[in-house]
Protein backbone atom coordinates (compact mmCIF):
# COMPACT_ATOMS: atom_id res chain seq x y z
CA UNK A 1 0.00 0.00 0.00
CA UNK A 2 2.66 2.12 1.04
CA UNK A 3 4.66 1.37 -1.99
CA UNK A 4 1.79 1.97 -4.54
CA UNK A 5 0.91 5.22 -3.30
CA UNK A 6 3.71 7.27 -4.19
CA UNK A 7 4.06 5.70 -7.86
CA UNK A 8 0.80 6.15 -8.27
CA UNK A 9 0.85 9.63 -7.48
CA UNK A 10 3.97 10.16 -9.79
CA UNK A 11 2.53 8.54 -12.64
CA UNK A 12 -0.20 10.80 -12.12
CA UNK A 13 2.25 13.79 -11.90
CA UNK A 14 3.69 12.29 -15.30
CA UNK A 15 0.33 12.18 -16.58
CA UNK A 16 -0.41 15.71 -16.06
CA UNK A 17 3.18 17.04 -17.09
CA UNK A 18 2.38 15.04 -20.36
CA UNK A 19 -1.19 16.56 -20.96
CA UNK A 20 0.05 20.50 -20.03
CA UNK A 21 2.98 19.91 -23.22
CA UNK A 22 0.30 18.23 -25.50
CA UNK A 23 -2.03 21.67 -24.84
CA UNK A 24 0.87 23.69 -25.75
CA UNK A 25 1.42 21.72 -28.79
CA UNK A 26 -2.21 22.06 -29.77
CA UNK A 27 -2.45 25.41 -29.08
CA UNK A 28 0.27 26.34 -31.44
CA UNK A 29 -0.85 23.87 -34.20
CA UNK A 30 -4.17 25.92 -33.56
CA UNK A 31 -2.38 29.23 -33.99
CA UNK A 32 -0.64 28.27 -37.45
CA UNK A 33 -3.60 26.57 -39.05
CA UNK A 34 -6.26 29.77 -37.97
CA UNK A 35 -3.45 32.14 -39.28
CA UNK A 36 -2.95 30.27 -42.19
CA UNK A 37 -6.31 29.18 -43.11
CA UNK A 38 -7.33 33.07 -42.31
CA UNK A 39 -5.24 34.01 -44.76
CA UNK A 40 -5.97 32.08 -47.64
CA UNK A 41 -10.23 32.46 -46.66
CA UNK A 42 -9.88 36.40 -46.45
CA UNK A 43 -7.56 36.26 -49.79
CA UNK A 44 -10.08 34.39 -51.69
CA UNK A 45 -13.07 36.19 -50.21
CA UNK A 46 -10.68 39.20 -51.37
CA UNK A 47 -11.99 40.96 -47.74
CA UNK A 48 -7.87 41.48 -48.12
CA UNK A 49 -6.29 42.72 -51.47
CA UNK A 50 -4.88 39.45 -52.94
CA UNK A 51 -2.64 41.86 -54.65
CA UNK A 52 -1.00 43.22 -51.87
CA UNK A 53 -1.33 40.64 -49.32
CA UNK A 54 -1.18 37.31 -51.72
CA UNK A 55 -2.26 34.43 -50.05
CA UNK A 56 -0.45 30.57 -49.17
CA UNK A 57 -1.71 29.14 -51.25
CA UNK A 58 -0.15 31.40 -54.24
CA UNK A 59 2.96 31.69 -52.30
CA UNK A 60 3.63 27.96 -52.07
CA UNK A 61 2.73 27.67 -56.25
CA UNK A 62 5.85 29.88 -56.26
CA UNK A 63 8.32 28.51 -54.05
CA UNK A 64 7.45 24.89 -55.72
CA UNK A 65 8.11 26.43 -59.43
CA UNK A 66 11.45 28.09 -58.04
CA UNK A 67 12.37 24.77 -56.14
CA UNK A 68 11.46 23.14 -59.33
CA UNK A 69 13.59 24.90 -62.06
CA UNK A 70 16.05 25.37 -59.29
CA UNK A 71 16.54 29.12 -59.30
CA UNK A 72 15.60 29.73 -55.72
CA UNK A 73 18.73 28.05 -54.04
CA UNK A 74 21.11 30.42 -56.59
CA UNK A 75 19.02 33.10 -53.87
CA UNK A 76 18.81 31.16 -50.69
CA UNK A 77 22.81 29.91 -50.98
CA UNK A 78 23.98 33.48 -51.71
CA UNK A 79 22.29 35.26 -48.58
CA UNK A 80 22.76 32.24 -46.61
CA UNK A 81 26.68 32.39 -47.19
CA UNK A 82 26.74 36.19 -46.48
CA UNK A 83 24.48 35.98 -43.57
CA UNK A 84 26.68 32.89 -41.81
CA UNK A 85 29.94 34.73 -42.91
CA UNK A 86 28.45 38.33 -41.25
CA UNK A 87 27.35 36.53 -37.97
CA UNK A 88 30.93 34.48 -37.49
CA UNK A 89 32.83 37.58 -38.26
CA UNK A 90 31.04 39.62 -35.86
CA UNK A 91 30.74 37.78 -33.34
CA UNK A 92 34.52 36.78 -33.38
CA UNK A 93 35.54 40.46 -34.12
CA UNK A 94 33.30 41.63 -31.16
CA UNK A 95 34.81 39.38 -28.63
CA UNK A 96 38.69 39.72 -29.74
CA UNK A 97 37.89 43.38 -28.99
CA UNK A 98 36.40 42.90 -25.87
CA UNK A 99 39.61 40.79 -25.20
CA UNK A 100 41.74 43.71 -26.23
CA UNK A 101 39.46 46.31 -23.78
CA UNK A 102 39.78 43.45 -21.51
CA UNK A 103 43.80 43.25 -21.56
CA UNK A 104 44.31 47.30 -21.29
CA UNK A 105 41.86 48.43 -18.78
CA UNK A 106 43.17 52.11 -19.96
CA UNK A 107 42.17 51.43 -23.72
CA UNK A 108 38.67 51.15 -22.12
CA UNK A 109 38.39 54.12 -20.54
CA UNK A 110 39.29 55.47 -23.90
CA UNK A 111 37.30 53.92 -25.55
CA UNK A 112 34.04 53.83 -23.81
CA UNK A 113 32.19 57.20 -25.29
CA UNK A 114 32.89 56.03 -28.88
CA UNK A 115 31.79 52.67 -28.23
CA UNK A 116 28.64 54.37 -26.79
CA UNK A 117 27.92 56.54 -29.53
CA UNK A 118 28.91 53.95 -32.14
CA UNK A 119 26.16 51.53 -30.41
CA UNK A 120 23.53 54.50 -30.56
CA UNK A 121 24.24 55.05 -34.08
CA UNK A 122 21.98 53.72 -36.58
CA UNK A 123 24.28 51.35 -38.71
CA UNK A 124 22.50 50.81 -41.88
CA UNK A 125 22.93 54.29 -42.50
CA UNK A 126 26.64 53.77 -43.44
CA UNK A 127 25.42 51.44 -46.03
CA UNK A 128 25.71 53.40 -49.17
CA UNK A 129 29.53 54.87 -47.84
CA UNK A 130 30.33 50.99 -47.56
CA UNK A 131 28.86 49.99 -51.04
CA UNK A 132 31.12 53.02 -52.67
CA UNK A 133 33.95 51.85 -50.60
CA UNK A 134 34.00 48.03 -50.69
CA UNK A 135 32.46 48.12 -54.24
CA UNK A 136 28.55 46.88 -55.07
CA UNK A 137 29.32 42.96 -54.13
CA UNK A 138 29.44 40.41 -51.79
CA UNK A 139 32.12 42.03 -49.50
CA UNK A 140 30.25 44.83 -48.83
CA UNK A 141 27.15 43.10 -48.05
CA UNK A 142 29.06 41.17 -45.36
CA UNK A 143 30.10 44.14 -44.10
CA UNK A 144 26.75 45.34 -43.23
CA UNK A 145 26.15 42.43 -41.63
CA UNK A 146 29.66 42.43 -39.60
CA UNK A 147 28.94 46.28 -38.68
CA UNK A 148 25.59 45.75 -37.27
CA UNK A 149 26.33 42.98 -34.78
CA UNK A 150 30.11 43.98 -33.68
CA UNK A 151 29.45 46.74 -31.07
CA UNK A 152 26.66 45.33 -29.30
CA UNK A 153 28.68 41.79 -28.96
CA UNK A 154 31.77 44.02 -27.78
CA UNK A 155 29.79 45.70 -25.39
CA UNK A 156 27.75 42.75 -24.06
CA UNK A 157 31.34 40.25 -23.56
CA UNK A 158 33.09 43.10 -22.23
CA UNK A 159 30.54 43.76 -19.23
CA UNK A 160 30.65 39.98 -18.76
CA UNK A 161 34.66 39.75 -18.65
CA UNK A 162 34.49 42.31 -16.48
CA UNK A 163 31.80 40.94 -14.33
CA UNK A 164 33.65 37.38 -13.52
CA UNK A 165 33.76 36.61 -9.84
CA UNK A 166 37.60 37.68 -9.18
CA UNK A 167 38.12 35.39 -6.66
CA UNK A 168 38.30 32.84 -9.55
CA UNK A 169 40.91 35.28 -11.22
CA UNK A 170 42.67 35.15 -7.79
CA UNK A 171 42.86 31.37 -7.81
CA UNK A 172 44.70 31.42 -10.66
CA UNK A 173 47.02 34.37 -9.78
CA UNK A 174 47.77 32.79 -6.40
CA UNK A 175 49.79 29.84 -8.88
CA UNK A 176 51.23 32.47 -10.21
CA UNK A 177 49.13 32.38 -13.36
CA UNK A 178 50.23 35.16 -16.02
CA UNK A 179 47.22 37.28 -17.35
CA UNK A 180 46.60 35.11 -20.11
CA UNK A 181 46.24 32.46 -18.60
CA UNK A 182 43.62 34.11 -16.20
CA UNK A 183 41.99 34.68 -19.40
CA UNK A 184 42.36 31.87 -20.71
CA UNK A 185 41.28 29.72 -17.57
CA UNK A 186 39.08 31.72 -16.45
CA UNK A 187 37.73 35.05 -18.03
CA UNK A 188 36.85 33.19 -21.52
CA UNK A 189 35.09 29.73 -20.48
CA UNK A 190 33.42 31.77 -17.21
CA UNK A 191 32.19 34.46 -20.35
CA UNK A 192 30.63 30.98 -22.65
CA UNK A 193 27.08 31.90 -21.55
CA UNK A 194 27.43 35.28 -22.05
CA UNK A 195 29.05 34.79 -25.90
CA UNK A 196 26.13 31.86 -26.18
CA UNK A 197 23.56 34.70 -25.84
CA UNK A 198 25.61 37.18 -28.07
CA UNK A 199 25.49 34.66 -30.56
CA UNK A 200 21.77 34.35 -30.47
CA UNK A 201 21.04 38.24 -30.67
CA UNK A 202 23.86 38.22 -33.38
CA UNK A 203 21.85 35.88 -35.83
CA UNK A 204 18.57 37.98 -35.89
CA UNK A 205 21.11 41.09 -36.66
CA UNK A 206 23.36 39.81 -38.85
CA UNK A 207 20.11 38.67 -41.06
CA UNK A 208 19.22 42.61 -40.85
CA UNK A 209 22.39 43.77 -41.82
CA UNK A 210 22.76 41.26 -44.81
CA UNK A 211 19.22 41.56 -46.40
CA UNK A 212 19.63 45.45 -45.60
CA UNK A 213 22.89 44.92 -47.57
CA UNK A 214 21.20 43.76 -50.60
CA UNK A 215 18.63 46.09 -50.87
CA UNK A 216 21.17 48.51 -51.57
CA UNK A 217 23.22 46.69 -54.00
CA UNK A 218 22.52 43.21 -54.71
CA UNK A 219 21.84 41.16 -58.30
CA UNK A 220 21.50 38.17 -56.35
CA UNK A 221 19.90 36.50 -53.01
CA UNK A 222 16.84 36.61 -50.76
CA UNK A 223 16.44 40.71 -50.56
CA UNK A 224 17.27 41.62 -53.90
CA UNK A 225 14.20 39.14 -54.57
CA UNK A 226 11.84 41.41 -51.63
CA UNK A 227 13.13 44.48 -53.65
CA UNK A 228 13.14 43.07 -57.22
CA UNK A 229 9.01 41.83 -56.15
CA UNK A 230 8.47 45.17 -54.39
CA UNK A 231 9.84 47.42 -57.75
CA UNK A 232 7.48 44.81 -60.19
CA UNK A 233 4.58 44.33 -58.10
CA UNK A 234 5.06 41.08 -56.65
CA UNK A 235 4.15 40.56 -53.57
CA UNK A 236 3.92 36.78 -53.50
CA UNK A 237 7.31 37.07 -54.07
CA UNK A 238 8.34 39.46 -51.56
CA UNK A 239 6.10 37.49 -48.81
CA UNK A 240 7.64 33.98 -50.29
CA UNK A 241 11.27 35.42 -49.26
CA UNK A 242 10.58 36.84 -46.24
CA UNK A 243 8.78 33.60 -45.29
CA UNK A 244 12.53 31.37 -45.96
CA UNK A 245 14.30 33.99 -44.08
CA UNK A 246 12.27 33.43 -40.99
CA UNK A 247 12.54 29.52 -41.51
CA UNK A 248 16.59 30.04 -42.59
CA UNK A 249 17.16 32.36 -39.00
CA UNK A 250 15.16 29.77 -37.19
CA UNK A 251 17.19 27.24 -38.04
CA UNK A 252 20.25 29.25 -37.28
CA UNK A 253 19.10 29.92 -33.70
CA UNK A 254 18.10 26.39 -33.55
CA UNK A 255 22.03 25.47 -34.43
CA UNK A 256 23.18 27.90 -31.77
CA UNK A 257 21.21 26.37 -28.78
CA UNK A 258 22.71 23.03 -29.70
CA UNK A 259 26.47 24.72 -29.41
CA UNK A 260 24.94 25.84 -26.63
CA UNK A 261 24.09 22.60 -24.71
CA UNK A 262 27.36 21.08 -25.54
CA UNK A 263 29.21 23.69 -24.30
CA UNK A 264 27.59 25.01 -21.06
CA UNK A 265 26.21 21.53 -19.54
CA UNK A 266 27.24 20.47 -16.41
CA UNK A 267 27.55 24.21 -14.76
CA UNK A 268 25.44 26.49 -12.55
CA UNK A 269 26.47 29.64 -13.18
CA UNK B 1 66.74 31.37 10.81
CA UNK B 2 63.13 31.75 10.32
CA UNK B 3 60.98 30.35 7.78
CA UNK B 4 58.95 33.02 6.80
CA UNK B 5 60.04 36.66 8.01
CA UNK B 6 58.14 39.95 8.13
CA UNK B 7 59.43 43.21 8.65
CA UNK B 8 57.86 46.34 9.62
CA UNK B 9 55.11 46.03 6.84
CA UNK B 10 52.36 48.35 6.24
CA UNK B 11 49.66 48.50 3.97
CA UNK B 12 48.36 52.25 2.55
CA UNK B 13 44.96 52.33 0.70
CA UNK B 14 44.51 55.57 -1.29
CA UNK B 15 41.03 56.82 -2.30
CA UNK B 16 39.89 60.07 -3.89
CA UNK B 17 39.26 61.79 -0.19
CA UNK B 18 41.36 59.81 2.07
CA UNK B 19 44.27 57.92 2.82
CA UNK B 20 43.63 54.87 4.84
CA UNK B 21 45.86 52.77 6.66
CA UNK B 22 44.69 49.37 6.73
CA UNK B 23 48.58 47.78 8.38
CA UNK B 24 50.97 48.80 10.27
CA UNK B 25 54.48 48.15 11.43
CA UNK B 26 53.76 44.42 11.07
CA UNK B 27 56.90 42.58 12.50
CA UNK B 28 56.59 38.45 12.60
CA UNK B 29 58.16 35.49 12.07
CA UNK B 30 56.68 31.83 11.58
CA UNK B 31 58.98 28.80 12.00
CA UNK B 32 59.01 25.83 10.10
CA UNK B 33 55.84 23.39 10.62
CA UNK B 34 54.18 25.80 12.97
CA UNK B 35 50.63 26.81 12.64
CA UNK B 36 49.56 30.20 13.12
CA UNK B 37 46.50 32.28 13.16
CA UNK B 38 45.72 35.81 12.52
CA UNK B 39 42.78 36.54 14.88
CA UNK B 40 41.14 39.71 15.04
CA UNK B 41 37.96 41.98 14.47
CA UNK B 42 36.82 42.25 10.87
CA UNK B 43 38.03 45.08 9.35
CA UNK B 44 41.58 44.67 11.22
CA UNK B 45 43.90 43.86 8.13
CA UNK B 46 44.03 40.28 8.32
CA UNK B 47 43.38 39.18 5.25
CA UNK B 48 44.81 41.92 3.50
CA UNK B 49 47.80 40.45 5.07
CA UNK B 50 47.70 37.02 4.24
CA UNK B 51 47.31 38.51 0.48
CA UNK B 52 50.51 40.66 1.28
CA UNK B 53 52.21 37.21 2.25
CA UNK B 54 51.32 35.39 -0.78
CA UNK B 55 52.59 38.18 -3.01
CA UNK B 56 49.63 39.19 -4.57
CA UNK B 57 49.72 42.81 -3.02
CA UNK B 58 52.58 44.50 -2.86
CA UNK B 59 52.91 46.01 0.60
CA UNK B 60 53.54 50.05 0.82
CA UNK B 61 56.11 49.39 3.39
CA UNK B 62 58.49 46.67 5.10
CA UNK B 63 59.19 43.31 3.48
CA UNK B 64 58.33 39.83 3.25
CA UNK B 65 60.89 36.93 3.53
CA UNK B 66 60.76 33.37 3.16
CA UNK B 67 63.90 31.56 4.09
CA UNK B 68 65.61 34.82 3.60
CA UNK B 69 64.01 35.13 0.03
CA UNK B 70 62.04 37.69 -0.57
CA UNK B 71 58.91 37.36 -1.67
CA UNK B 72 57.56 40.45 -4.20
CA UNK B 73 55.38 37.71 -6.53
CA UNK B 74 53.13 34.67 -5.81
CA UNK B 75 55.36 32.15 -5.21
CA UNK B 76 55.21 28.28 -5.83
CA UNK B 77 55.82 27.16 -2.14
CA UNK B 78 52.91 29.39 -1.06
CA UNK B 79 49.88 28.05 -1.05
CA UNK B 80 46.36 30.10 -0.86
CA UNK B 81 42.98 28.87 0.09
CA UNK B 82 40.34 31.33 -0.17
CA UNK B 83 36.94 31.63 1.98
CA UNK B 84 34.86 29.61 -0.23
CA UNK B 85 36.08 26.82 -2.65
CA UNK B 86 35.75 28.96 -6.26
CA UNK B 87 36.51 25.31 -8.01
CA UNK B 88 35.81 26.13 -11.97
CA UNK B 89 32.18 24.79 -12.35
CA UNK B 90 33.19 24.41 -15.87
CA UNK B 91 36.13 21.54 -14.94
CA UNK B 92 35.55 18.50 -13.77
CA UNK B 93 36.89 17.94 -10.19
CA UNK B 94 40.11 16.43 -11.74
CA UNK B 95 41.18 19.05 -13.46
CA UNK B 96 40.47 21.44 -10.87
CA UNK B 97 42.89 19.81 -8.62
CA UNK B 98 45.48 19.75 -11.44
CA UNK B 99 44.95 23.34 -12.00
CA UNK B 100 47.64 24.71 -10.13
CA UNK B 101 49.83 22.07 -11.59
CA UNK B 102 48.92 22.91 -15.28
CA UNK B 103 49.29 26.74 -14.51
CA UNK B 104 53.30 26.36 -13.23
CA UNK B 105 53.92 24.22 -15.92
CA UNK B 106 55.00 20.92 -13.95
CA UNK B 107 51.98 18.33 -15.32
CA UNK B 108 53.69 14.97 -14.92
CA UNK B 109 53.27 12.01 -13.93
CA UNK B 110 54.73 11.75 -10.95
CA UNK B 111 52.80 15.37 -9.40
CA UNK B 112 49.59 13.97 -10.78
CA UNK B 113 49.54 10.83 -8.91
CA UNK B 114 50.77 12.74 -6.15
CA UNK B 115 47.85 14.99 -6.61
CA UNK B 116 45.34 11.87 -7.04
CA UNK B 117 46.99 10.18 -3.95
CA UNK B 118 45.91 12.85 -1.66
CA UNK B 119 42.22 12.84 -3.37
CA UNK B 120 42.25 9.30 -1.50
CA UNK B 121 43.96 10.35 1.47
CA UNK B 122 40.88 12.75 2.00
CA UNK B 123 38.39 9.86 0.41
CA UNK B 124 37.03 11.71 -2.37
CA UNK B 125 38.54 9.60 -5.19
CA UNK B 126 35.10 8.19 -6.73
CA UNK B 127 34.73 12.47 -7.35
CA UNK B 128 37.26 12.97 -9.71
CA UNK B 129 34.94 12.45 -12.63
CA UNK B 130 32.35 14.76 -11.36
CA UNK B 131 31.41 18.29 -11.88
CA UNK B 132 32.00 20.89 -8.48
CA UNK B 133 28.23 21.37 -8.40
CA UNK B 134 27.63 17.76 -7.81
CA UNK B 135 29.20 18.08 -4.60
CA UNK B 136 28.59 19.68 -0.93
CA UNK B 137 29.91 22.67 -0.08
CA UNK B 138 32.11 20.40 2.63
CA UNK B 139 33.28 18.24 -0.38
CA UNK B 140 34.14 21.06 -2.28
CA UNK B 141 36.16 22.86 0.30
CA UNK B 142 38.26 19.66 0.94
CA UNK B 143 38.87 19.12 -3.13
CA UNK B 144 39.93 23.09 -3.13
CA UNK B 145 42.39 22.04 0.02
CA UNK B 146 43.42 19.08 -2.45
CA UNK B 147 44.11 21.51 -5.60
CA UNK B 148 46.22 24.07 -2.77
CA UNK B 149 48.06 20.95 -1.63
CA UNK B 150 49.14 19.75 -4.76
CA UNK B 151 51.88 21.80 -5.90
CA UNK B 152 53.44 20.72 -2.79
CA UNK B 153 53.98 24.17 -0.91
CA UNK B 154 55.70 24.23 1.70
CA UNK B 155 53.51 27.09 3.72
CA UNK B 156 49.70 27.19 3.53
CA UNK B 157 47.53 30.81 3.84
CA UNK B 158 44.16 29.84 5.05
CA UNK B 159 41.51 32.60 4.69
CA UNK B 160 38.59 31.77 6.25
CA UNK B 161 38.16 28.34 4.82
CA UNK B 162 35.26 27.12 7.12
CA UNK B 163 33.41 30.16 7.62
CA UNK B 164 30.87 29.43 4.56
CA UNK B 165 30.62 25.78 5.89
CA UNK B 166 28.13 24.99 8.38
CA UNK B 167 29.06 24.24 11.89
CA UNK B 168 29.23 20.63 11.89
CA UNK B 169 31.14 20.51 8.54
CA UNK B 170 33.65 22.94 9.83
CA UNK B 171 34.33 21.04 12.81
CA UNK B 172 35.27 18.21 10.92
CA UNK B 173 37.22 19.81 8.39
CA UNK B 174 39.07 21.43 11.09
CA UNK B 175 40.07 17.92 12.00
CA UNK B 176 40.99 16.85 8.59
CA UNK B 177 42.95 20.06 7.99
CA UNK B 178 44.69 19.58 10.71
CA UNK B 179 45.84 16.07 10.29
CA UNK B 180 46.52 16.49 6.44
CA UNK B 181 48.80 20.00 7.39
CA UNK B 182 50.43 17.58 10.48
CA UNK B 183 50.98 14.65 8.14
CA UNK B 184 53.08 16.46 5.46
CA UNK B 185 54.40 18.40 8.14
CA UNK B 186 53.32 22.11 6.26
CA UNK B 187 53.61 25.67 7.74
CA UNK B 188 50.26 27.55 7.75
CA UNK B 189 48.76 30.82 8.43
CA UNK B 190 45.50 30.76 9.27
CA UNK B 191 43.15 34.17 9.03
CA UNK B 192 40.08 33.77 11.14
CA UNK B 193 37.76 35.70 13.01
CA UNK B 194 36.49 32.53 15.51
CA UNK B 195 37.56 32.34 18.70
CA UNK B 196 37.82 28.94 18.97
CA UNK B 197 38.43 27.73 15.73
CA UNK B 198 42.14 29.77 16.28
CA UNK B 199 42.63 28.09 19.52
CA UNK B 200 41.60 24.14 18.70
CA UNK B 201 43.98 24.43 15.66
CA UNK B 202 47.10 26.52 15.92
CA UNK B 203 50.35 26.49 18.08
CA UNK B 204 50.10 30.66 18.34
CA UNK B 205 47.56 32.79 17.83
CA UNK B 206 48.03 36.37 16.78
CA UNK B 207 45.78 38.86 17.92
CA UNK B 208 44.96 42.51 15.92
CA UNK B 209 43.61 45.56 16.90
CA UNK B 210 41.70 47.89 14.20
CA UNK B 211 42.24 50.83 12.42
CA UNK B 212 45.20 50.65 12.10
CA UNK B 213 45.78 46.88 12.04
CA UNK B 214 48.31 46.24 14.18
CA UNK B 215 49.70 42.80 16.12
CA UNK B 216 48.09 43.51 19.89
CA UNK B 217 49.00 40.45 21.73
CA UNK B 218 50.45 36.86 20.76
CA UNK B 219 49.22 34.22 22.52
CA UNK B 220 51.06 30.68 22.88
CA UNK B 221 48.58 27.78 22.63
CA UNK B 222 49.45 25.00 25.41
CA UNK B 223 50.58 21.83 24.86
CA UNK B 224 48.01 19.77 25.94
CA UNK B 225 46.07 21.52 23.33
CA UNK B 226 48.37 21.52 20.42
CA UNK B 227 48.74 17.69 20.66
CA UNK B 228 44.82 17.08 20.10
CA UNK B 229 43.01 17.30 17.14
CA UNK B 230 41.01 20.63 16.89
CA UNK B 231 37.27 18.55 18.29
CA UNK B 232 39.34 17.13 21.06
CA UNK B 233 40.94 20.54 22.08
CA UNK B 234 37.55 22.10 22.49
CA UNK B 235 36.61 19.29 24.87
CA UNK B 236 39.78 20.23 27.24
CA UNK B 237 39.89 22.44 30.57
CA UNK B 238 42.62 24.96 28.96
CA UNK B 239 40.35 25.50 26.05
CA UNK B 240 37.89 27.11 27.67
CA UNK B 241 40.73 29.14 29.79
CA UNK B 242 42.26 30.53 26.77
CA UNK B 243 39.00 31.35 25.04
CA UNK B 244 37.96 33.54 28.27
CA UNK B 245 41.48 35.37 27.85
CA UNK B 246 41.04 36.12 24.11
CA UNK B 247 37.85 36.97 24.25
CA UNK B 248 38.10 39.80 27.19
CA UNK B 249 41.20 40.98 24.83
CA UNK B 250 38.80 41.58 22.48
CA UNK B 251 36.23 43.08 24.41
CA UNK B 252 39.55 45.62 24.85
CA UNK B 253 40.02 45.96 21.33
CA UNK B 254 36.58 47.17 20.55
CA UNK B 255 36.80 49.59 23.67
CA UNK B 256 39.62 50.95 22.85
CA UNK B 257 37.83 51.48 18.80
CA UNK B 258 34.88 53.53 20.41
CA UNK B 259 36.67 55.71 22.26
Amino acid sequence: MNKTTPSKTHSDYLLNLRKQTMNVRLSQLLIFVLFFGLWQYSSDQKWIDPLLFSSPQKILTLLADKIADGSIFVHIGMTLTETVIGFLLGTLLGTLLAALIWWFPFLSRVLDPYLVILNAMPKVAIGPILIVALGPNLTSIVAMGILISVIITTIVIYTSFKNVEPNYVKVIQSFGGSKYQCFKEVILPACFPAIISALKVNVGLSWVGVIVGEFLVSRQGLGYLIIYGFQVFNFTLVLMSLLIIALLATLMYQLVEVLEKKLIKNRTL
Amino acid sequence: MAFLQLKSVGQTYFSKQTATTALEDITLSVSEGEFVSFLGPSGCGKSTLLSIISGLIQPTNGTVSLRNQRITEPHPKIGYMLQQDYLFPWKTIKDNILVGLKLQGCLNDERISYALSLMSEIGLSDTLDKYPNELSGGMRQRVALVRTLATNPQILLLDEPFSALDYQTKLKLEDLVSTTLREHGKTAVLVTHDIGEAIAMSDRIILFSTKPGRIFRTFPVSGHLRKRLPFEARQHPDYSVMFQQIWEELEQIEQNDTE
